[in-house]
């Protein structure tokens, strides 16, 4: 599942934009990520921070 | 905020700031939703804007401008710079913005107009009925209210997600979006009068690295990568602290920005039943310069003519709207996106040896019009073989 690290998260939307399935909302300062995630990790690559990580359930 | 208005606005960018008061202009109700708390904050944009280009929607007002541009430089991946200047020497070709009072003053003129403006809401759910769009539920610190339009114009910028709930593919391909970070310097030594362009693999992969001065000592400085060319240990980020350590190391870091910036081709099709789709949303950013701000004022302001057109004639079907696509890609913006495409696309698979070789051919451009069409001009005149190279491209650039 897709796990997103707030404190490094600078709310601006790159990986909004990149993800197929639609699954991420930037609700201002929040970002938001739906059931539809597939995990796939698209978003996780493009976030200039290194916000974002694909994580297996267990780490969770 | 009513209930019902001629036109529906999806974000407070310079596109919905341009839509709503050209709809209250042409005699239409207008409402702009914006989901953030304050327009123009945070800034997530290098704030560079030609001289023309702005002075086509607004007068320049130094209450948001930070800084004037007599010129630019390019620096190859070796080292070697190239000096761009007008040839009038001494003149303005553009202006470094202040983005929080830009975009402030843009609404605050359109709620000038007559417009409606609503902060802390967002759009959370079209209202969509027989297939056409009819306005958004829009949500206002947990209250839901259901505004209808007979004209969404979605403006809600490169994480838009309003066309996408209308069923449009809206997706960035990850090659083509420019995974970005900013800081905004200050305390560094820098041309107080001339943007800086750094290319090469090393420095930007598949982008480039900017500084845009904001006064004496204080610039933007920033990087947009490819996002393919983004990951774990090689991000946005990486490359620009790598950057900032070896050129301003004394510099203090007074704002963090990541962005994301399309360099794709616009969507498909920008319209729908009672939906048009504007600036950023609509992926019409420049694909070679990253610039979208002017081209978000120009769909923004013809989305809203379109409308009040339509409107007018009681016909807001996908059919009737087209003329609104039709017309931005047969326009001036509309061709430079599609030319400047295929520039992209050419250099982007360049190595640093032949960016090295094509910037040395020249160290100084004197242009009469500044502007990415003349430099590439000027570029091919000096190296003939580019031509060949560029090969069908080539001609549309005569
Ligand atoms: C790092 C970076 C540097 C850039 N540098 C330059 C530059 O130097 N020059 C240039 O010309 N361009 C530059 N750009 C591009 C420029 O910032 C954009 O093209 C421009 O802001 C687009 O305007 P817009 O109105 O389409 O979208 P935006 O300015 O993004 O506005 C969209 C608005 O919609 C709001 N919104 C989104 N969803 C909703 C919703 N559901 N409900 C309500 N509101 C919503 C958002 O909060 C936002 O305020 C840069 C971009 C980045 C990221
Ligand atoms: S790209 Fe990264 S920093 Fe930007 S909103 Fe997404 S997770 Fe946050
Ligand atoms: S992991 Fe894939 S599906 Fe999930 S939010 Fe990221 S891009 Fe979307």
């Amino acid at each position: 599942m897709l796990k997103v690290h707030r404190d490094i998260c600078g709310y601006c939307g790159c990986c909004v934009s990149v993800c197929p399935e639609g699954a991420l909302e930037l609700i201002d300062a929040y970002l938001s990520v739906e059931e539809n995630c597939t995990s796939c990790g698209v978003c996780a690559k493009v976030c200039p921070l290194g916000a974002l990580e694909v994580v297996n359930e267990k780490q969770v | 905020m009513k209930s019902k208005y001629d036109v529906l606005v999806i974000g407070g960018g310079p596109a919905g700031a341009l839509a709503a008061k050209t709809a209250v202009e042409k005699g239409l109700s207008a409402c702009i939703v914006e989901k953030r708390p304050a327009i123009g904050a945070p800034v997530r944009c290098a704030e560079g804007i030609g001289k023309e280009a702005l002075q086509e929607f607004i007068e320049p007002d130094p209450r948001w401008i930070s800084a004037e541009m007599t010129g630019a430089t390019i620096v190859a991946p070796d080292g070697f710079v190239m000096q761009l200047s007008s040839q009038m020497a001494g003149s303005k070709v553009g202006y470094v913005l202040d983005r929080k009072f830009f975009d402030r003053e843009l609404v605050w003129k359109a709620a000038e107009a007559g417009a409606d403006v609503a902060v802390k809401s967002r759009a959370a759910v079209p209202i969509i009925e027989n297939g056409v769009v009819k306005g958004a539920k829009v949500d206002f610190c947990g209250k839901v209210t259901n505004v209808r339009a007979e004209v969404v114009i979605a403006a809600d910028g490169v994480e838009s997600k309003f066309s996408k709930w209308c069923g449009i593919d809206t997706t960035v391909p990850v090659r083509e979006i420019m995974s970005s970070v900013q800081y905004v310097m200050t305390g560094i030594e820098i041309d107080a009068n001339s943007t800086v362009f750094y290319l090469g693999n090393e420095v930007a992969p598949e982008g480039y690295l900017w500084v845009f001065p904001k006064g004496k000592n204080t610039a933007n400085v920033g990087i947009g990568i490819s996002g393919r060319k983004s990951g774990a240990g090689h991000r946005a980020k990486d490359y620009l602290d790598a950057f900032v350590k070896k050129t301003f190391p004394h510099g203090r870091t007074i704002e963090y920005i990541p962005g994301g910036v399309s360099v794709c081709r616009p969507l498909e099709c920008t319209v729908a039943d009672g939906l048009i789709i504007t600036g950023d949303a609509a992926r019409v950013v420049d694909p070679l310069t990253g610039g979208g701000i002017y081209n978000a004022m120009y769909t923004g302001k013809l989305a809203a003519e379109t409308a009040a057109d339509c409107i007018g004639k009681g016909d807001v079907s996908k059919k009737a709207l087209m003329v609104y696509d039709k017309t931005w890609r047969a326009s001036k913006m509309g061709k430079a996106i599609e030319r400047n495409y295929h520039i992209k696309e050419y250099l982007i698979k360049q190595p640093d040896t032949k960016l090295n070789e094509i910037i040395h051919s020249v160290s100084k451009i004197n242009m009469t019009e500044f502007t990415t069409l003349n430099l590439v001009k000027e570029i091919i005149r000096v190296n003939p073989k580019l031509m060949l190279e560029l090969g069908a491209l080539a001609a549309s650039l005569r």
